[in-house]
């Protein structure tokens, strides 16, 4: 039997011509009086997919799923599910559930109950509900629960409560509005893979809604990323963040360094980048770019490396600074160099070894040095 | 710093007694007040209830006194008798008195639920930014008098009063429709008056509840309307509990609202008791109408402080 990654990583709908999105969002737009909070906006979404809606508060990201779960109505454009337009279908006969970022545990109701009440709604036979809801006790794990108000749980019991609650209906899709973020970090980590082994064991499409991208990243299949009401990229975690679309896109996930210049002496997708200092970046990946307009190469800070003495390889791209910052996190240390003109550079190294041989400290020179393919080119 | 100083321990133990006995002596304000203000009094009528009318001042005997001495004072006491509560069992009219005030009371408690719970609502739901206004409006009637309140009421309900001529003038009526001396007007008065104690306790409850509570229920399959009833109303109970008990004790006993409203037809307990302290200046068997009153009414008010104490503990 292969193993959860490697069919995570057959898993590929979305480069597949011939696939059906499950859901399409298409020109969607909601205006809640002048302001638009998204605006023409498609987007696919397939089946059995793990989506994650990145992007900082006040992006769209919850209008979005509100409207796919039919608390909001879009106002202008369609919303598919399956092929069915769900334009003016109450959120009580869609068939997807959502699991709210508050929980919205029913305070009068036991944990069974609250499970149940979904499945009371459908007239589903005694019998069968108290089956159903004992297998999502098991599934989340709070069978000796089953009897506690919500009030007398912990949160990381009602997050799971939560969980079995919006399941419990096996909705076709699953939509999740940020469904760690009440959780310490340690709970969360657990949960986020919990979470995964869920969406696949019970084969259903979730979409979450984060504005944490260490939690999209880990979670997601796929993650579009949202800024102002409109998707900025869409793509996987290791693409958002190895080849992303725009400035926005690679600031915003992670950390990186922009160096900002004029393409020159192209050949082929070799060249330069004439920052305004005169240097030149050697770069080979300009495929798209002109000779002479305005691109940035950005360079996360684990590609960069940093010494003390110039590196040997006259290939890098290697440029000296002063070490202006460090901050050492155990697993791995952050340098921030400055260069002659001003910019900060950040560089982060692995500690693969332990601390003791001699060490870059404050106000040392320093090199810094990446690959000619250790960055993107963005244009955008 | 200095070792073994029993000064400072001698002194925290002092300081501890000095806070036990502060906080003793604040609640004993209350209980004081409590003790001169009822207890005391509740005595007192209750004696009264157990003596027998006199022409007298006070107008009943024995009225207690030194005068004789310890044993002239016990001489007294054993003349109390319950002869009082045995007439009540004996006319109609108390027994009466009482059911028609129970049945007036809890309509119109149902009537004031009907119309408060959505008032209490929609301020509830309103605009946060209006949400005072709207509360002080249901508190603006207090800030009058409530004998000029229920006067003015006379005015609009009477055969020539103000309702009436709208009526007729819209052409909805022809005839003046006979409202005042009816217990339809202390219905209208009752629910008039008591509207702010409902709307208060209800819109504390409905305002603290979570909207997403609803949108969870529609989200697992409830419609609008079943959602309200399986969480709005279900969770407001306690303010519906609360609202109800605060306008059935006071209905009980209102004196004021059918007296001036409800003509002589309309019998409630309040106007019996005030008929025997003021007509028939029988102290005795008014008092004793008071005590059974109370004891009618210590049902609900304690059933009341039990579902509070158990809000409370569900709230925590």
């Amino acid at each position: 039997m292969p193993s959860l990654g490697s069919i995570r990583r057959s898993f590929a709908p979305w480069n597949d011509a011939a696939a059906k999105p499950y859901i399409a969002f298409e020109n969607v737009t909601k205006k809640f009086g002048d302001f638009t909070a998204v605006d023409k906006l498609s987007l696919a979404i397939y089946e059995r997919e793990f989506f994650a809606l990145l992007g900082a508060s006040g992006c769209g990201k919850s209008t979005l799923l509100r409207m796919l779960a039919g608390f909001e109505e879009p106002s202008a454009g369609r919303i598919l599910l399956d092929g069915q337009d769900l334009a003016g279908i109450p959120p009580y006969r869609r068939p997807v559930n959502m699991m709210f970022q508050s929980y919205a545990l029913f305070p009068h109701m036991t944990v069974e109950q609250n499970i149940a009440f979904g499945l009371k709604q459908d007239r589903m036979p005694k019998a069968e509900i108290a089956e159903r809801v004992a297998s999502m006790l098991k599934l989340v794990r709070l069978g000796e629960f089953a009897r506690r108000k919500p009030h007398q749980l912990s949160g990381g019991q009602r997050q799971r409560v939560a969980l079995a609650r919006s399941l419990a209906k096996r909705p076709k899709v699953l939509l999740l509005d940020e469904p760690l973020g009440a959780l310490d970090k340690k709970l969360r980590e657990e949960t986020q893979f919990e979470l995964m082994d869920l969406q696949h064991e019970l084969g259903l499409t979730f979409i979450v809604v984060t504005h944490d991208q260490e939690e999209a990243m880990t979670m997601a299949d796929r993650i579009a990323i949202m800024d102002k009401g409109e998707v900025m990229q869409v793509a996987t975690p290791a693409d958002i963040y190895e080849a992303p679309a725009t400035r926005f896109v690679a600031d915003f996930v992670g950390t990186v360094n922009l160096f900002e210049g004029k393409v020159a002496d192209m050949s082929g997708d070799a060249g330069r980048i004439l920052g305004a200092d005169g240097f030149g970046l050697r770069v080979d990946n300009l495929a798209g770019a002109k000779n002479g307009a305005r691109a940035w190469f950005a360079v996360r800070p684990e590609k960069i490396a940093i010494s003390a003495v110039k590196p040997a390889d006259e290939g890098l791209n290697a440029i000296e600074g002063e070490v202006w910052d460090i901050a050492y996190l155990g697993d791995m240390t952050i340098y921030h160099v400055r260069l002659e003109d001003g910019r900060i550079v950040r560089t982060s190294s692995v500690n693969s070894r332990r601390a003791s041989d001699e060490q870059l400290t404050w106000h040392d020179r320093a090199w810094i040095s990446f690959r000619p393919d250790a960055g993107i080119v963005l244009t955008r | 710093m200095t070792p073994a100083s029993s000064p400072t321990s001698e002194n925290r133990a002092l300081r501890r007694l000095s806070s036990l006995v502060a906080g003793r002596l604040v609640i004993a304000i209350p209980y004081a007040w409590l003790l001169v203000l009822f207890l005391v009094p509740f005595f007192i009528v209750f004696k009264i209830s157990l003596s027998e009318t006199a022409i007298a001042m006070p107008p009943y005997s024995p009225a207690f006194s030194f005068i004789h001495g310890i044993a002239g004072l016990w001489a007294e006491v054993k003349k109390l008798g319950f002869d009082n509560y045995v007439w009540l069992t004996q006319d109609n009219l108390y027994l009466f008195s009482y059911l028609s005030s129970v049945k007036i009371a809890a309509i119109s408690t149902l009537l004031t639920l009907v119309f408060g719970y959505p008032i209490a609502y929609g301020i509830a739901r309103a605009p946060s930014t209006l949400r005072a206004t709207l509360l002080m409006m249901v508190i603006l009637p207090f800030w009058t008098s409530f004998l000029i309140r229920v006067y003015a009421w006379i005015g609009i309900l009477k055969p020539e009063g103000l309702l009436n001529q709208l009526l007729l003038w819209l052409h909805v009526i022809h005839e003046p429709l006979i409202i005042l001396n009816t217990s339809k007007a202390v219905y209208i008065g009752i629910v008039y008056s008591y509207l702010p104690f409902m709307v208060l306790p209800l819109y504390s409850t409905l305002e603290k509840m979570d909207h997403t509570l609803i949108e969870a229920a529609e989200d697992l399959g409830c419609t609008p309307v079943s959602a309200f009833w399986k969480i709005t109303f279900r969770l407001s109970l306690p303010g519906i509990v609360a609202g109800c008990l605060l306008v059935f004790i006071p209905a009980v006993g209102e004196f004021v609202i059918p007296d001036l409203l409800g003509g002589s037809h309309t019998l409630m307990i309040g106007k019996t008791l005030w008929n025997e302290f003021f007509e028939n200046r029988d102290w005795p068997v008014a008092s004793a109408v008071a005590i059974i009153l109370l004891l009618i009414l210590v049902v609900p008010i304690v059933y009341f402080q039990q579902a509070q104490a158990r809000a409370e503990e569900a709230g925590r």
